[in-house]
């Protein structure tokens, strides 16, 4: 079986952002970037799969500027074994990158799909639900646990208040949660193998796919900040100061 | 047009998170509709009648809907959406699996977790790890939305008086199956609603101890929370997860014990009304949130909390 999984560049989840001053949008100039950390979930997972017997290749793929290559490397070096680029340097929002997406899992003819549950930075928390309604497959969303078992896969999902189990038939889309697995480092001599492993470039115009907007970002701003707490000495002053002065006790 | 709010429920209980959708709704215009979608799930429409300010409740009662695949009903969604300006839901679980499902096969943007109503077709929303905020405008004909919970007052439980109607509409795709679920039980307030919450992290050590913040949390009525690593860590389940990738919350009071405030845990919480950490790392950066900030040693103080109180 075919695996597909998805990465994404985004900046690193400890950089604190700062707003651009024309509000514009943030600032990602000479801003460490990173692969988004439920992408590396999905990416570990795959390779796992492939570890156990049970995925016979792994296939990656990054929408975006030519940068994002960096990150399919990564994903190379981690153990996938080739790569897809779809290069735009346009804003690809989420149902533009399912609708890409969908042309690409025609294409390749994936037995399962792994993206992550959501990029850290737009917070969006879509993409692979959209990619699951564009081609008709179930989809396992924020999964902990996921076992294939013949003709479908089982997955353990992270809902409020526990989990959730679903068998879902192949082919199917599944969506990383945190606690599914540790993902590995790349290994040196793996960076330099994935140097070579295959990375195949293509458009947007290459899938037939037009690049249209669905929204309009009006402006950025920063969070509302929060006024400057104080320190207390002992217990009974916090007690008072949340029975006087806040009231909230 | 009118607005579809997509009931979250168990099949006989309302969540109170379908109430601050109803809010948000109504600031986008007038007439509020109400989709109970589930299997026996009468009760659940029934109570969507009596919220204020919604105009007409749909009951699609059918054994296809019972756990609310996405698969499934997403198509019931898209189908019933097709006639409405703006389909809403609370950005539970629930709604964030199955609503970019139906934004998709209605071929429209889903604007995710929106904390503000600019206008009828403008939203705010907070974006890496609400260290920004967008004001997003959406372009599309039928705006597709998930509300953070904690960005709306709940609309009145009581005074509406809608009517109930009946859809039979069946939808199965056949691709998805439920086989289980493992819910955890607890007596205290849900964390998403709560008017106080306490947290724990790495500090509290291990599981046992957290007793000693589950004690406190009896004396104040309090959900109790975590951090990831306190969940990573194996000391409590994943569902009391606070942060960007865990649940939101706002309540009155945010007690924030042996938890550092990285930036992923700051997401789901800075947004409470009075913040309080208890720490012994003077450095910690949750007291650059913290209203109120206690330098010491948990196992010390924690005790001493619940005696006062």
């Amino acid at each position: 079986m075919k695996v597909l999984v998805t990465v994404k560049r985004v900046i690193d989840y400890n950089v604190k952002v700062r707003v651009k001053s024309d509000n514009s949008d943030v600032d990602l100039n000479n801003v460490k970037m990173a692969m988004n950390p439920f992408c590396e979930i999905a990416v570990e997972e795959a390779v796992r799969l492939k570890e156990a017997g049970v995925a016979t290749e792994v296939v990656v793929v990054s929408l975006g500027s030519k940068s994002c290559q960096e990150q399919l490397r990564t994903a190379l070096a981690l153990g996938a074994d080739r790569a897809i680029h779809i290069e735009s340097d346009e804003v690809l929002e989420s149902l533009t990158v399912a609708k890409l997406l969908q042309k690409v899992v025609a294409d390749e003819q994936p037995g399962l799909i792994i993206m992550g549950k959501q990029a850290i930075d737009t917070d969006n928390n879509q993409t692979g639900q959209m990619l699951a309604a564009l081609t008709g497959y179930p989809q396992g969303t924020f999964a902990s646990k996921v076992t294939i078992e013949g003709d479908n896969v089982q997955v353990i999902r992270e809902v409020d208040g526990g989990l959730q189990t679903v068998s879902l038939t192949l082919p199917a889309i599944v969506t990383t949660d945190l606690r599914l697995n540790e993902p590995r480092y790349a290994s040196l001599p793996n960076i330099m193998k994935a140097k070579r492993k295959p990375l195949e470039v293509k458009t947007p115009a290459d899938l037939g796919v037009e690049v249209k907007a669905h929204t309009r970002v009006v402006k950025v701003t920063p969070p509302a900040e929060r006024k400057a707490g104080i320190k207390v000495a002992c217990v009974e002053e916090l007690v008072d100061k949340l029975k006087n002065e806040a009231k909230v006790i | 047009m009118a607005i579809l709010v997509i009931a979250e429920h168990d099949n006989s209980t309302l969540k109170a998170a379908t109430l601050n959708a109803v809010t948000a709704a109504t600031q986008m215009g007038s007439d509020v509709h109400v989709l109970v979608a589930g299997a026996g799930c009468l009760a659940v429409a029934e109570q969507a009648a009596n919220v204020q300010g919604v105009s007409q409740v749909l009951l699609a009662d059918d054994a296809t809907y019972e756990h609310q695949l996405a698969e499934n009903i997403s198509l019931l969604i898209a189908e019933l959406g097709k006639d409405y300006s703006h389909i809403v839901v609370p950005a539970t679980t629930s709604g964030k699996n199955f609503m970019p499902r139906v934004a998709a096969l209605l071929d429209v943007a889903q604007i995710s977790e929106i904390v503000r109503v600019d206008s009828a077709d403008t939203f705010d929303r907070p974006i890496y790890a609400g260290n920004a905020i967008a004001t997003v405008q959406s372009l599309d004909a039928i705006k597709v939305i998930t509300v953070r919970t904690t960005g709306f007052d709940a609309a009145s439980a009581e005074g509406g008086n809608a009517s109930i109607q009946s859809v039979s509409v069946s939808h199965n795709a056949g691709t998805s199956a439920y086989v289980g679920a493992q819910i955890v039980k607890s007596d205290r307030p849900e964390l998403t609603s709560a008017r106080v919450v306490i947290s724990g992290g790495r500090g509290m050590g291990n599981g046992e101890n957290f007793a000693l913040i589950e004690k406190v949390a009896d004396k104040l009525g309090a959900a109790v929370g975590a951090s990831r690593a306190a969940v990573d860590a194996g000391f409590v389940p994943n569902d009391m997860q606070v942060g960007q990738t865990g649940k939101i919350v706002a309540p009155d009071l945010y007690i924030a014990v042996g938890i550092s405030g990285a930036i992923q845990h700051l997401a789901g919480m800075k947004d409470s009304k009075v913040i309080v950490a208890i720490n012994k790392d003077e450095e910690a950066p949750i007291f650059q949130v913290a209203d109120y900030g206690l330098v010491a040693d948990l196992f010390d103080v924690v005790p001493k909390l619940e005696q006062l109180l």
